[in-house]
Order: C-alpha cells, then structure tokens, then sequence
C-alpha cells in the first residue's frame, strides 16, 4: 500500500505531467466495493493511482479518517456508498452525506479545495459508474496539482 | 525554609488567566505554601530567567508553563524550564492544544504583522515598521524575541509530565494536582504516571445533569448561543444549540452548561480522539433531523442544511487547531480553471 512516500512526489512537480496524485477511496462493504470489484472484474481501464479501503459503511467513514488522509499527504479522498434509501444499514448513508458536506466546508476554510474530496453513491451493479467517477476525480486532481500540505512545514 | 520544594509557573502566549487560577484554589494556597517555595512566576515576583539558568538542573520540582508557544523566547524559557524541573506541567489549554492563541494558525507571521502594524485603523505607521530580532543602536543592540509562524503546543517543544486542560483549568483540578504534588513530597507518595492528563476519561457530556433525549434523537434547527433563551433543564444540543460536550473531555464540573451556555470545548478531546473538531463535526452531522423524504433531498439542499454551522473551524477547534491532525491552514498553488 504504502510503497511511495508523499515526499516521493514533490512540490517541483506542479505543473508537472509526471504528477501522480495519491487518492484515497473509501468504499462501503456493500454497495460501492461491490460496484468497485465489478468494475475491476468487467477489465474495465481507469487511471491507477487510487487505494481503496473498504469500510462496513460510508457513514463509518469518521471525519478523522479524511482528515488524516490529508495530513498524511493524500491529494483527494472519495467516500463512496450505497444510493439514498438503499443503505444496508438503513439510514448510514444520510448521515455520511451530512458529515461530508459540512467537512468540505471546513476543508476549504483549512485552505483545501473543497474538490479534493468528493462523495458518490455507487452501487453494487454499476461498475461503470466507478470508472467514470474515478476517471472525472483523477482528472479533478490531477488539475489541483499536489496537495498543499505537502508544501508546508 | 531550606526544607521546601521549589516551584516554577511561567506564562507563554497566554491570558494571565491560568496565573490567576492557580490562586483561585482558596485556603488550598496555604498548603501550596508549606511545602513549596516560588523560585520564577513572571506575574508574580520580580524573578530573573537568568537566575533559573543558573540553578543545577532538576532542582525545580514542579513546572507550570501555561500559554502556548507562540515566540522564540516562549519556546526557550520553556526549554530552560524543562531542564531544570522534575516534573513538567502543560497547565491549562494554551499550554496543552495552543487554545485560543491557536486559532492564529489560519493565518501567518506576515499577515499578523500586516493586520497589526498596518491596517489597523489607529495604526500610524508609514514606513511599515515592524518587529526586529535585532537592532542596532548608538546604545548598543537591542533584541526581541521572534515571532513564529506557527503557534505550537509545550508537548511540540519540550517533554511534557502532566497536561491539565481548561480555560483555565478548574479549582477541583488544581487542587487534585497540589494534592498529588504534596502527597508526593510529605509522604514519598508516588506521582501519577507520565502523560497523564489530569481531567476525567469521559465526556462532559457524561458529567452534565442536563436531560437529553435518549432515543431517536435529532434537531430541527441549529442555533447560536445568542439567538434563543436556552431552557435551562433539557440538553443544550437537543435545542439545538452547538454544544461541543459530546467531543470534549470532562473534569470541569459542566460549569458552561450549569450557567446554560454551551461548551465551547477548552478540555480538548478524550484520550480516544485524535482530532478534537472532527469528533465534533460527526457528532453534529448525525443529530440533524433525518425525515421520510431524506432519499429526495438534494446535494444543494444538503449544503445548505449544513452552512447553518457558521465557521465549523473556528467553532470546533476553538482550542485545539494547534493540536489537530492538519495544525493550521494551507494554501493552494492552483486554482481550478472555471
């Protein structure tokens, strides 16, 4: 998981076309893991530089998680879980769209741009919905450049 | 007098506030006086740092540094200190998460000086002038300490013995801590053990009498403090009101929400949490009302549901964005086309 340090990519690499973003994806066990094994079983091509950790829930999705993503030089983070009124879990995914909402208002008053994190319902049938998301966010960071985190101190 | 143990407290970037506190311990201060004598208390007495300098090092059993770290001098007396005491003490939340002082860490050194040498409307001053480590004079040089862009936390400099939170921190707090200190010296008691924090494990909300709602929980609106009569029995969050209790480590005796005004979060997070605001904004997000038509809701209408938190940063790290897992803000180096 952890072969390229985030020092690997460095700031001289803005602008750069050798910038490979470092994106983390958090897929709910049920609905967008699904969607995303789909996606990978179906040979489906989709630019590479996103981990996924699956997680039981979006909503298990702490804000901390994101917020350590980035501290430890995650360039954008995308929380991905089951449609409205789909949640196993009933209503988990309601609360994730809450905390991710107010979480991009924070990120931006952090100086973030809110873009690098990005929330999507995909499920377990729509494979070729993760490729396109991953596809749109890998350009959405791509065109950010590094994170700024990696520039301070 | 040869007898007593020798105590330090030192203010960084701080109030006065935690200095004043410790003399809120009442008739406790005269125990504080039977074992103890003050070597160096700035606010105090008239002690000269050169004076501690020059003791033999460990010589101070306790040190109370309050205030954060917010200039070179801070960051030394700090180190100064530390080589010279046995026990270290972050007292008060400056010292332990930044606190207050902390919040300037969304901005920086140029921008501080700019604001407070410049554009201040009483500011008078042409040329820009602003502080210099050193100048030369016909008199001879003169030194200020410097100012850092970034306000850091006592644990960030130094080793630290005890953290004990609280803006500043409370009487029944201090008291356990001279308590424990004193019990320590008269009768060879043993200290607690390092890094502990001298508060409650648990959450306010656990030591606040407060009813709450227990099951299904959620609020319709989200006010601040100032825009509704709180009712002084049920749970400040349940009305509404950001409470920063859930996220926010006990140990004050609940004085905020006793005097009916939220916690605004001075004890810092629970031993279980690594970022104070975090904790606090997912606690928040799950109590809004979630209705039958929720699937229907759009992204927008989410938003906007969620901007009635005004300023989420500087309303859930109000003491611990030093401490927090991304310590300040950052800037981008683009902006996205459109």
């Amino acid at each position: 998981m952890s072969s390229t340090a985030p020092d690997e990519i460095s700031e001289s690499n803005v602008g750069d076309e050798s910038f490979e973003p470092k994106i983390i994806v958090f897929c709910c066990n049920w609905c967008s893991y699904a969607g995303a094994d789909l996606a990978g079983v179906s040979r489906l091509q989709m630019p590479p530089h996103f981990r996924v950790i699956r997680v039981m829930c979006s909503a298990r999705v702490d804000p901390e998680f994101v917020l350590r993503a980035f501290q430890k030089g995650a360039d954008g983070v995308l929380v991905a879980g089951c449609h409205p009124a789909d949640c196993h879990y009933i209503g988990g995914n309601y609360r994730t769209r809450r905390r991710i909402a107010l979480l991009r208002i924070l990120l931006q008053q952090f100086g973030f741009d809110p873009g690098r994190l990005k929330l999507e319902w995909i499920s377990a049938g729509e494979g070729e919905k993760f490729q396109k998301t991953i596809i749109e966010f890998t350009n959405t960071v791509n065109e950010l450049g590094p994170s700024p985190i990696r520039g301070g101190d | 007098m040869a007898d007593k143990i020798k105590i330090a407290q030192y203010w960084g970037a701080g109030c006065g506030g935690c200095d004043v506190a410790l003399l809120d311990i009442d008739a406790k201060i005269l125990d504080v006086h039977a074992i103890a004598e003050v070597v160096f208390w700035p606010i105090g007495f008239d002690g000269k740092l050169r004076e501690i300098e020059e003791m033999p090092d460990k010589s101070i059993t306790v040190s109370f540094y309050n205030g954060a770290i917010r200039n070179s001098e801070n960051e030394h007396v700090a180190k100064v200190l530390r080589e010279k005491s046995t026990v270290m003490i972050a007292f008060g939340s400056c010292a332990c998460f930044g606190g207050t002082p902390g919040l300037a860490n969304v901005t920086n050194r140029a921008e501080v000086f700019q604001t407070v040498y410049k554009n201040t409307v009483s500011t008078d001053n042409p040329d820009f002038v602003t502080p210099q480590t050193h100048l030369r004079v016909p008199e001879g040089e003169l030194e200020l300490p410097e100012f850092y862009d970034n306000v850091k936390t006592l644990d960030d400099i130094v080793d630290v013995d005890y953290f004990m939170p609280g803006c500043p921190p409370t009487v029944n707090l201090i008291a356990l801590a001279v308590d424990a200190v004193a019990k320590h010296v008269t009768e060879g008691a043993d200290l607690p053990p390092k890094g502990v924090v001298i508060a409650s494990d648990k959450t306010l909300c656990d030591e606040c009498d407060r009813e709450r709602v227990e099951k299904d929980r959620n609020i319709e609106r989200i006010y601040q403090a100032y825009e509704i009569r709180a009712d002084p029995e049920k749970c400040l969050l349940d009305q509404g009101i950001i409470c920063i209790g859930p996220a926010t480590r006990a140990g004050c005796g609940s004085m905020c929400p006793k005097a009916n005004m939220p916690c605004r979060g001075c004890m810092g997070p629970t031993k279980a949490v690594m970022d104070h605001g975090g904790s606090m904004l997912s606690a928040l997000s799950s109590l809004l009302n979630i209705t039958d038509s929720e699937s229907k809701l759009s992204e927008e209408q989410i938003m906007e549901l969620m901007m009635q938190v005004k300023d989420p940063l500087g309303t859930f790290y109000a003491f611990t964005l030093p401490k927090s897992l991304l310590k300040r803000t950052v800037t981008e180096k683009r902006k996205r086309k459109g």
